[in-house]
Parts: C-alpha cells; sequence; structure tokens
C-alpha cells in the first residue's frame, strides 16, 4: 500500500540557510549535520552546531539506512491516512520523516528502513523512508 | 531569593462559554478579565502589571493594555504554547517580588471552535521556524506528535491503551458535575477503547475538546491579598524548563516537567506525596502519564499502574486530578489549558470546586502545565500553591 501516491505532500519551504539540503535531496542525498570540533552529528542540519556551538559544521551524507524509533499513522480528518515517524539514522542521530510503501499495520518500532525520495507539490524531493528490502 | 510566600493568586474565573462565533477575542480577554476582578474584589485602577501570550491579539499586551484601557508599569508576554499562564504566574509573583508590580492581571483567550481549528492539522509555525522545512511537509500535527510520544512509552515500558483510557475515564467522572463541560458524559475504558482511532495508538476519547473562551488570574502582594475578602492561595514554588529534540539525540519518553518539577517542588519545600490535588495538563491522555512521571508522583514507567483503576478519580483515588474535567472533557479554550488548570487548583484551595470533586481540606495544590507538541518541541511549567 502506498498512500503517499494519492497524498499530496507541502513543498518544504525553502531559504538561504537549508538550500543545500534540498539541493542535495534533489540529487538524491540525505544530509546530516556533523561538527568538525566536537564531531557529533546533529539533525536537521545547521550552519553552527547546537551541541558545542562550534561555526565548523559539515553537511555529510548519510548513509540512508536507519530504524524505526516511533511512528504513527493518521486515521483521521486528513485526505488520505500517512505515516509519521522518527527514524534514527545509522550515523545516531533520529529525524522526523514519513514511512512510504509499507502497510502501516505490519510496521515496528525498531524495523530496519531505508531512504526514499518522494517529490512533493513543487517538485522538491523529500527524504521518506521504506522496509529496508531483503 | 525566592518567591515562596511573596505573592498570592487572588481572582480567578473561567469564562462559561465553550462557542463564542460571535464575540472577538479581544472581547473574551476583557470578558474574562472583568470577571476575574469582580472575584477578587479588585477594580481595574488596581491593576498595575499585564502578562500574557501570543493568543492575545494584536502586538499582545500593547493591544490588549489599549482595549483594556490599564494604567501598568509592568508587562511580560512570555510565550510556551498551552504552558503560558502557568509560567505567567510564576513571572507575576517574581515581578512582585522585585517590587516591579503590586496587582498582575494574566488573560488569555481563543476561540479555535469557531474557527475550525483541529489536532489533526499539520501546524506551520510559519517561514522563518527552522525546523517548519523539516517537519511540516511530513504532516507533523498535534495529534500525531504525541502518538509517537504513546507509541514509544508502550515499546519501553509496557504502557496499554487501557491504561491511558482510565485517565479519560476519570475526566468524565468529574465532568458530569460541570454545567458548563462540553462532554458531561462519564464514560468507560472499554468506551474509549471504542472511540475511533485518529493518529494510532491514539484515540478520540484519548483527545481533549476544542473550545473558545478564555480565562483570567490575578496574582497580588501579599499585604492586598489579605485585604481582600477571599481565601487565602498563597504562590510555594514554580519551575519552567523547555525540551527539544536535542540536536537529533530524540528521547520521547522524558518530558520538561522531569525539569520543572524538580525546581517548583525545591522552591516550595514539599514533596510529590504531600500534594493533595493536582491540575495536570491534558491535551491528550499520554500528556498527563508522562507528567505524572516526571513530577515524581510516581516512577518512570509506571504511570500507567499508577492512573489505572480509577486512582486520579477525586474521592476514591489516591491523586484527584483535574476536578473540572480538564482538557480532555471540560473546555481547552484557545488550545491552550495552561490557565484552566490554575483557576481548578485555586477553586480547591479556597474549597470552591464543585461539591462532589472538592478533596476534603485541600490546602496543598499542583498545578502543571505543557505547551507545544512533546513529539518535538514543548515546554512545561509547575506551580504549587497553598491554602494559608
Amino acid at each position: 500500500m502506498n498512500t503517499t501516491a494519492q497524498r499530496t505532500i507541502p513543498a518544504p519551504l525553502r531559504n538561504s540557510e537549508n538550500e543545500p539540503y534540498f539541493a542535495a535531496a534533489e540529487e538524491g542525498k540525505l544530509l546530516v549535520g556533523k561538527c568538525s570540533d566536537c564531531s557529533e552529528y546533529h539533525f536537521y542540519p545547521r550552519t553552527i552546531c547546537p551541541h558545542c556551538n562550534s561555526d565548523s559544521v559539515e553537511w555529510l551524507p548519510s548513509n540512508g539506512k536507519g530504524v524505526i524509533y516511533s511512528f504513527s499513522t493518521m486515521r483521521r480528518g486528513v485526505p488520505v491516512p500517512y505515516t509519521i515517524a522518527y527514524v534514527t539514522l545509522d550515523e545516531g542521530v533520529s529525524m522526523m520523516t514519513n514511512i512510504v510503501n509499507a502497510d502501516p499495520d505490519s510496521l515496528n518500532i525498531g524495523d530496519k528502513v531505508e531512504v526514499v525520495f518522494e517529490p512533493t507539490e513543487d517538485g522538491t524531493p523529500l527524504p521518506m523512508f521504506q522496509p529496508l528490502s531483503g | 531569593m525566592t518567591i515562596n510566600g511573596k505573592a498570592y493568586v487572588v481572582g480567578a474565573y473561567e469564562h462559561p462559554t465553550r462557542k463564542a462565533p460571535d464575540k472577538s477575542v479581544a472581547q473574551l480577554h476583557a470578558e474574562s478579565a472583568r470577571g476575574t476582578l469582580l472575584d477578587a474584589g479588585l477594580t481595574k485602577e488596581d491593576i498595575d502589571g499585564y502578562f500574557c501570550a501570543t493568543d492575545a491579539p494584536g502586538l499582545g499586551p500593547l493591544s490588549m493594555v489599549d482595549y483594556m484601557g490599564l494604567k501598568v508599569r509592568h508587562v511580560d508576554s512570555t510565550e510556551t504554547g498551552g504552558s503560558s499562564y502557568v509560567v505567567h504566574v510564576a513571572h507575576a509573583a517574581q515581578a512582585i517580588a522585585m517590587g516591579k508590580c503590586n496587582v498582575a492581571l494574566i488573560t488569555l483567550a481563543g476561540r479555535p471552535r469557531s474557527e475550525g481549528s483541529s489536532g489533526t492539522q499539520a501546524r506551520n509555525y510559519g517561514a522563518a521556524a527552522p525546523d517548519v522545512a523539516f517537519e511540516f511537509p511530513y504532516g507533523m500535527a498535534t495529534a500525531n506528535g504525541y502518538a509517537m510520544v504513546a507509541r514509544r512509552h508502550m515499546y519501553e515500558f509496557g504502557t496499554t491503551s487501557e491504561q491511558l483510557a482510565w485517565i479519560k475515564v476519570a475526566a468524565s467522572q468529574h465532568a458530569q458535575y460541570n454545567e458548563h463541560a462540553i462532554l458531561r458524559n462519564v464514560v468507560t475504558v472499554e468506551d474509549v477503547m471504542e472511540s475511533p482511532m485518529i493518529a494510532d495508538p491514539l484515540r478520540r476519547l484519548d483527545c481533549c475538546v476544542v473550545s473558545d473562551g478564555g480565562g483570567a488570574l490575578i496574582v497580588a502582594r501579599p499585604e492586598i491579598a489579605k485585604q481582600l475578602k477571599r481565601p487565602l492561595v498563597k504562590i510555594l514554588g514554580a519551575g519552567e524548563a523547555p525540551k527539544n529534540q536535542n540536536g537529533g539525540k530524540v528521547d520521547l519518553t522524558t518530558c520538561a516537567a522531569a525539569l520543572s518539577g524538580p525546581a517548583a517542588f525545591a522552591e516550595a519545600g514539599v514533596k510529590p506525596s504531600e500534594i493533595q490535588y493536582a491540575s495536570i495538563y491534558d491535551s491528550f491522555t499520554i500528556t498527563v502519564l508522562m507528567q505524572l512521571e516526571d513530577l515524581g508522583f510516581c516512577k518512570k514507567g509506571e504511570g500507567g499502574k499508577f492512573v489505572a483503576d480509577g486512582n486520579l478519580i477525586s474521592g476514591s483515588g489516591k491523586l484527584p486530578f483535574n476536578t473540572d474535567g480538564g482538557g480532555l472533557c471540560n473546555n481547552h479554550p484557545a488550545n491552550r489549558g495552561g490557565m484552566t488548570k490554575v483557576i481548578e487548583a485555586v477553586r480547591q484551595l479556597r474549597g470552591e470546586a464543585h461539591p462532589k470533586v472538592q478533596v476534603p481540606n485541600c490546602t496543598l495544590a499542583l498545578a502543571q502545565g505543557m505547551g507545544g507538541n512533546l513529539g518535538s518541541r514543548h515546554a512545561s511549567g509547575t506551580l504549587i500553591m497553598e491554602r494559608q
């Protein structure tokens, strides 16, 4: 069941700070923030590290794999049900996302998932996750 | 420096409306202010401090002070979402202790019911909010954010939907006596379990009501409070704290009440076990359970057991909560429940709650607010008050 196929996904509000993140998404890459000083990853990516306040921050491609931290399927009050989730990436940070290409009733916390990019209203691709194949 | 004993809550008024299509938001603020002045036995001229959050229209305190014709020397528009008004009481006590004002008015009002607001709508806080691009497109609403907290709590601690349902059951037991409550029917665990799934694992009856309305409080210097003809409600202590995604180190099973609670109990010099009545913010059933654990009423992970079997019901349970019916059954004006939490705690301390739910000889009460979304970023406000 692909619930996002019928769902209109709002385009993300792009600005000068988050532009590299969405530009990378257009190339099929999911970026996470990594601090060159404290070596900690962070999400969502920022120009100043939220852990140590360093301005030596790189936005690096994630390997795009992780596990479901928590999730919920909105079943009422919306035109098409959809599943929101936090996915904990292999890099150690959790990001808000949607789980797609899956039966919501079959999902569990801890399930392995991989990134997939879904188009939004204006075409900007948004990183979402689907059950890891194989 | 402490606020313990430096200020009293002398006025508390809950607007009786639950649907107000023909009133403006400013009007509901002013009617609430008028109600609390009558309750306290004060006049508009006595007010020299004004507190509001972003539910106040226009330029917040500037617009409202102008509209209501107040002459104040201190304003504060602290915004922590639904917990704002619990925090305002603490800030008013601080301002009084610092000599910045003597009599502080706090107002809240809104019309989300008339305006068609729903907890299933994705929330967009505007392009300038740095998180919006990373959350709004995914459909982050209110209900599914709290639902993710509930599911994680169930995963880590084995909490069940039936245990959460007991929180609604207790609220409904109280709401049956409140003539103004939106939901006055007593419900059972089975009723909650059979209500439609909204954002799993939260069902319709796990959610609070959407209501128009408002409320207002007055906080005053002790010398002034003691001249009034109302029971004395002394502020003992308060705490406030935000919590968020911590740069991606997301932890949904502890909330900011774990920070605001200990601060408030320390300032008040009391323990959770001494609290006789607790107003606990109840946007959803899971909101109550999380705060009860983090305030120390039970151990982390044991909230499900604590709330089960009617433990929150006044007269039979160990910790009577939300005896007005709370946000779950009575009222959640402006989608912000902090104001009504303080008001019902004041009623209990004055002995003015409905006789069927009044805690006998209630001398120590807690009001707990939670603003924002437990699933992303939120702020907690804890207030402890004593009947003198």
